[in-house]
């Protein structure tokens, strides 16, 4: 079991971890740097907990090894506000009563993030299509469909 | 004496759809969950030897192999716990002892210093076992040739009201005895039977239990974990353990969805016993996915018989029910889903004659436990397709049908309680309404169908009698409000409703209202569970009754130091005012440091703490062989679900292409939180109804993954559901208010069968309506081309 030191950037600061062969992104974030915002909820790729960006691309965290993010670019849901400002996606989120528990929050946002960044403009099929890997218990979806549909709005007016 | 509230107080956070207390740090990320609590390097990692077969006896543990892996810490066996535990019936040890009763059942644990660690050693455990005849069907378990899982359920202690037969499978058996049935049959126009199997489902929170145990060298026990029952955890593995209560800590953080499971105690009592021997060192065990499936909570299968007939005019006569719950390995918990499902076995309407039996069998399945609707989902699944059948039959409109047998304020309830103030019939008009009852919408292609279906359900909290809640309520110098409470946030909204009820009764702003937080068996008042949505109407009258306490200290000192009569006084806004001298005074510093007197005459005051408790002290014991007494529950919510479903006839595929939910919640303190839990409930329903089982296969699980158990996802819900709140006020709610957590899920199964049979004519059985199960109905009943 080598260790690797590897160099990632996390929400923007750089990070030199040594890091054991078969450690996952998830775990190297949650047990070695407490960036806890990234939630385990099955570690198996299948209910889009534990999402962050690689590269700008939202991923399931469990399933990629910490040695393959040397030299790449995460962001977690701890990265999405700025000084204190929220992303359009926290505000409208928190606006349109799209958070209850908040587990799958973390990675909902992110799988959202991800989808704005790459398609300012979803219809609400793309939306929910790009959620669909992220399963939440709570809510029924449908406010939190809604939030992003407010947060590509609100994000255009900021653009604008 | 506490002062009730003022009229001229604007309790203005009741009735506002407030922002959540926990939203913030809900979508920052920086809300804790017991999984992100860091306990440094010493924290070692439990891993569970489990039960490959349904039912075995223990013949030899051999450990040996485990103890010597490089880095195990400890083994633990049942050997040294021979306490039981349990919530109304202790029929369970923490570890097994002589025989195991599911796959899953825990024989052994181990700590290591990893994860890893832990889970090798668990492979080198050695255990023999002498498999022996399972319990796979509870009507088959019921009967006289069923092996007996539990020779001796006669020595278990057990709670007053619940009634096991030793000698058989059968741990609890309620018994409904109202009017006659045998004589009302013959006065019936129409008689409907079925039988209906409901499956196993799970809860499948997003977030797997995980719990932390620390066992100090004095024996004092810390336990912080992913609980909606801290209270209860530390008296039930207190007494599992022969320990004070006091010595037993239990730290509870934000919990990342529970719908049941996280209630009573279920993995929590492992962690701490292997921690006991590891004394000093945090243990930590969480289940993986798998784990979660099948060893924690499942929602009991159920085998339900319905026998229920009216009369020409549509008045329902009769109802005779027989409910075999598989209420698995163990059913410490489930005791009480068999004793809640019969008390309320009519349903909702007011039916002269009901004959019951539920009783709740012993099988080798996965533990049944608490979950969202506690038997009702289960019992409304069957009931309520055999309403629409009993309204067909005597060729009535089903609403009509509905709305002639609904229960009103003083109906003649199924034990002989009556029915209090209720927005049944309301809700059922409403809903109708929303959904454009009777109007058939075209499908949007020629090989779809489209059809309407509704349903009626109640539930009441299924507790113990004298289930309490309390709260304290302290400030701060500059006037804010800190609310502590022992009643768990959910998801459900619990924490802000407490603010917004201190705010309004104190008369502060809600801003100015913080919620304590983590809920700590050690500072936090005493609240039984948070299960049963009873929170909003218990923990919300103690809260309210605490800040209406400080409110008074408040007045009292104020009255004091102005020489003024307390009647004269109020606080608004966060300020003290007088009526008649108008002067005003804020609460900033006087909360914490008195008033003084003119002429430095000395002081009045000190700080400033409320507190207020509540306990429903009117609920009554039911006659065991007839069920009957003068009040078998605090109270009923009520509702209607409406649903459009097409049925796709290619593919046999449901789609629910709108819903309604309208419910009776007395009052709702935050409106858009309430309509938020009826939406959740909804797709949950629609869920268990179109897509989950847990399929067991000689008791073993067949799929316990998200791959092969599939929930409902953003792509499974329709585009619109409308909540629609009514508010009939309860008597002893605070503002009126009584829960909606559960019952929003509880019509949804039957509303979605009730729909497909209009589409297509045909009654498909037993949930879920999976595409390839309704495919093959359409075939079977000859509709393809």
């Amino acid at each position: 079991m080598a260790n690797h030191r590897i160099l990632v950037t996390i929400n923007q600061e750089v990070e030199q971890v040594d890091v054991p062969s078969q450690m996952t992104l998830m775990q190297m974030l949650r047990d070695r740097l407490a960036f806890t915002g990234t939630k385990n909820g099955c570690a198996a790729g299948e209910c889009g907990a534990c999402t962050v960006l690689l590269d700008g691309e939202p991923v399931n965290s469990c399933m990629v090894l910490a040695v393959e993010c040397d030299g790449r670019q995460i962001v977690t849901v701890e990265g999405l506000a700025h000084d204190g400002v929220l992303d359009p996606l926290q505000e409208t989120l928190i606006e349109h009563g799209g958070v209850q528990c908040g587990f799958c929050t973390p990675g909902m946002l992110i799988s959202a993030r991800g989808l704005l960044n790459r398609n300012p403009n979803p219809s609400e099929d793309e939306i929910r299509e790009a959620l669909v890997g992220n399963l939440c218990r709570c809510t029924g979806y449908l406010r939190i469909i809604d939030a992003v549909k407010a947060a590509a709005l609100r994000q255009q007016a900021l653009v604008a | 004496m506490v002062a009730p509230i003022s009229e001229k107080t604007a309790p203005h956070p009741i009735g506002d759809s407030v922002e959540r207390v926990d939203a913030r740090e809900k979508v920052l990320g920086s809300a804790l969950f017991a999984d992100d609590l860091q306990f440094g390097t010493g924290m070692l990692y439990a891993r569970i030897k489990r039960s490959p077969h349904p039912h075995a006896l223990v013949k030899r543990i051999d450990t040996s192999k485990a103890k010597a892996l490089p880095g195990v810490k400890a083994v633990v066996t049942g050997e040294a716990f021979p306490g039981f535990i349990g919530l109304y019936l202790k029929d369970r040890h923490i570890f097994c002892r002589d025989r195991v009763r599911y796959v899953g059942d825990p024989v052994a644990g181990v700590a290591a210093v990893s994860e890893e660690i832990a889970e090798q050693a668990v492979a080198l455990i050695e255990v023999e076992y002498e498999p022996l005849p399972g319990v796979f069907d509870p009507e088959y378990g019921a009967g006289p040739d069923a092996p007996i899982l539990h020779p001796k359920l006669g020595d278990y202690s057990v709670a007053n009201f619940i009634f096991p037969k030793p000698g058989t499978n059968i741990s609890n058996h309620f018994k409904i005895r109202k009017g006659d049935v045998d004589s009302a049959w013959p006065q019936c126009a129409a008689i409907v039977e079925h039988k209906y199997h409901i499956p196993h489902v799970q809860h499948v929170p997003i977030e797997p239990h995980v719990a932390v145990a620390r066992v100090e060298e004095d024996g004092k026990v810390k336990l912080w974990g992913s609980s909606q029952s801290p209270f209860a955890q530390r008296n039930l593995i207190a007494t599992a353990l022969g320990i004070s209560q006091s010595d037993v800590q239990v730290i509870a953080p934000y919990v990342g969805g529970g719908f049941g499971s996280k209630a009573g105690v279920s993995m929590e009592g492992l962690a701490v016993a292997i921690a006991m021997q590891v004394r000093g060192r945090p243990v930590k065990l969480r289940l993986t996915r798998e784990e979660e499936f099948y060893t924690a909570f499942v929602r009991q299968g159920v085998v339900a018989y319905f026998k229920m007939g009216c009369d020409a005019d549509g008045r329902m006569l009769a109802t005779e029910v027989s409910f075999y719950w598989d209420g698995g390995a163990y059913t410490e918990y489930g005791v009480n889903i068999t004793r809640a499902s019969g008390y309320s076995s009519s349903g909702p309407y007011e039916v002269p004659n009901v004959k019951t039996d539920s009783y709740c069998v012993y099988t080798n399945h996965p533990v049944g436990g608490p979950m969202r609707g506690f038997g009702m989902p289960e019992m409304h699944a069957g009931l309520e397709q055999c309403i629409d059948e009993l309204a067909y039959a005597i060729k009535m409109d089903p609403v009509q049908f509905r709305k002639i047998n609904c229960v009103k304020e003083g109906s003649v309830l199924v034990t002989g309680m009556k029915m209090h103030p209720t927005g049944l019939s309301e809700c059922l008009a409403k809903a109708a309404e929303a959904i454009n009852w009777g109007k058939k919408n075209p499908p949007s292609a020629p090989n779809k169908r489209r059809g309407k279906g509704l349903a009626l359900m109640w539930k009441a909290p299924a507790m113990p009698p004298n289930a309490g809640s309390s709260a304290r309520v302290g400030l701060a110098e500059d006037g804010t409000v800190t609310v502590s409470v022992g009643g768990q946030e959910i998801g459900q909204g619990s924490f802000t409703i407490a603010a917004q009820m201190a705010a309004a009764s104190l008369g502060v702003p809600y801003d100015w209202v913080r919620v304590a937080t983590p809920i700590d068996t050690q500072y936090s008042p005493y609240e039984w569970q948070t299960v049963a949505s009873r929170l909003t109407w218990s923990m919300g009258n103690a809260v309210s009754a605490a800040a209406r306490d400080a409110r008074q200290q408040i007045l009292e000192m104020v009255a004091k130091a102005w020489n003024e009569d307390i009647e004269n006084l109020d606080i608004i806004d966060g300020k003290v005012i007088s009526y008649k001298s108008e002067e005003s005074i804020s609460l900033k510093n006087i909360v914490i440091y008195g008033i003084p007197l003119p002429d430095d005459q000395g002081w009045v005051g000190g700080p400033v703490l409320g507190r207020g408790n509540f306990m429903p002290t009117y609920v009554t014991g039911l006659d065991a062989e007839t069920g009957q007494g003068p009040r078998a529950v605090v109270h009923y919510t009520v509702g209607a679900q409406a649903v459009e479903v097409e049925v796709d006839m290619d593919t046999g595929k449901v789609e629910v292409i709108q819903g309604v939910a309208a419910f009776d919640v007395g009052k709702a303190i935050n409106p858009d939180m309430v309509r938020a839990q009826m939406e959740g409930g909804f797709v949950q329903g629609l869920s268990t109804a179109l897509f989950e089982s847990l399929q067991l296969k000689e008791g073993v699980l067949q799929n316990p993954s998200f791959v092969d158990y599939r929930i409902a996802t953003s792509t499974d819900v329709p585009r619109h559901i409308q909540a629609i709140i009514v508010e009939v006020p309860q008597d002893d709610g605070p503002w009126g208010a009584r829960g909606i957590g559960e019952h929003a899920m509880v019509p949804t199964i039957p509303a979605i069968a009730n729909a497909i049979y209009d589409a297509i004519g045909i009654r498909v059985g037993a949930p879920p309506y999976t595409s390839e199960k309704v495919y093959l109905a359409i075939q079977a009943a000859g509709l393809l081309d």
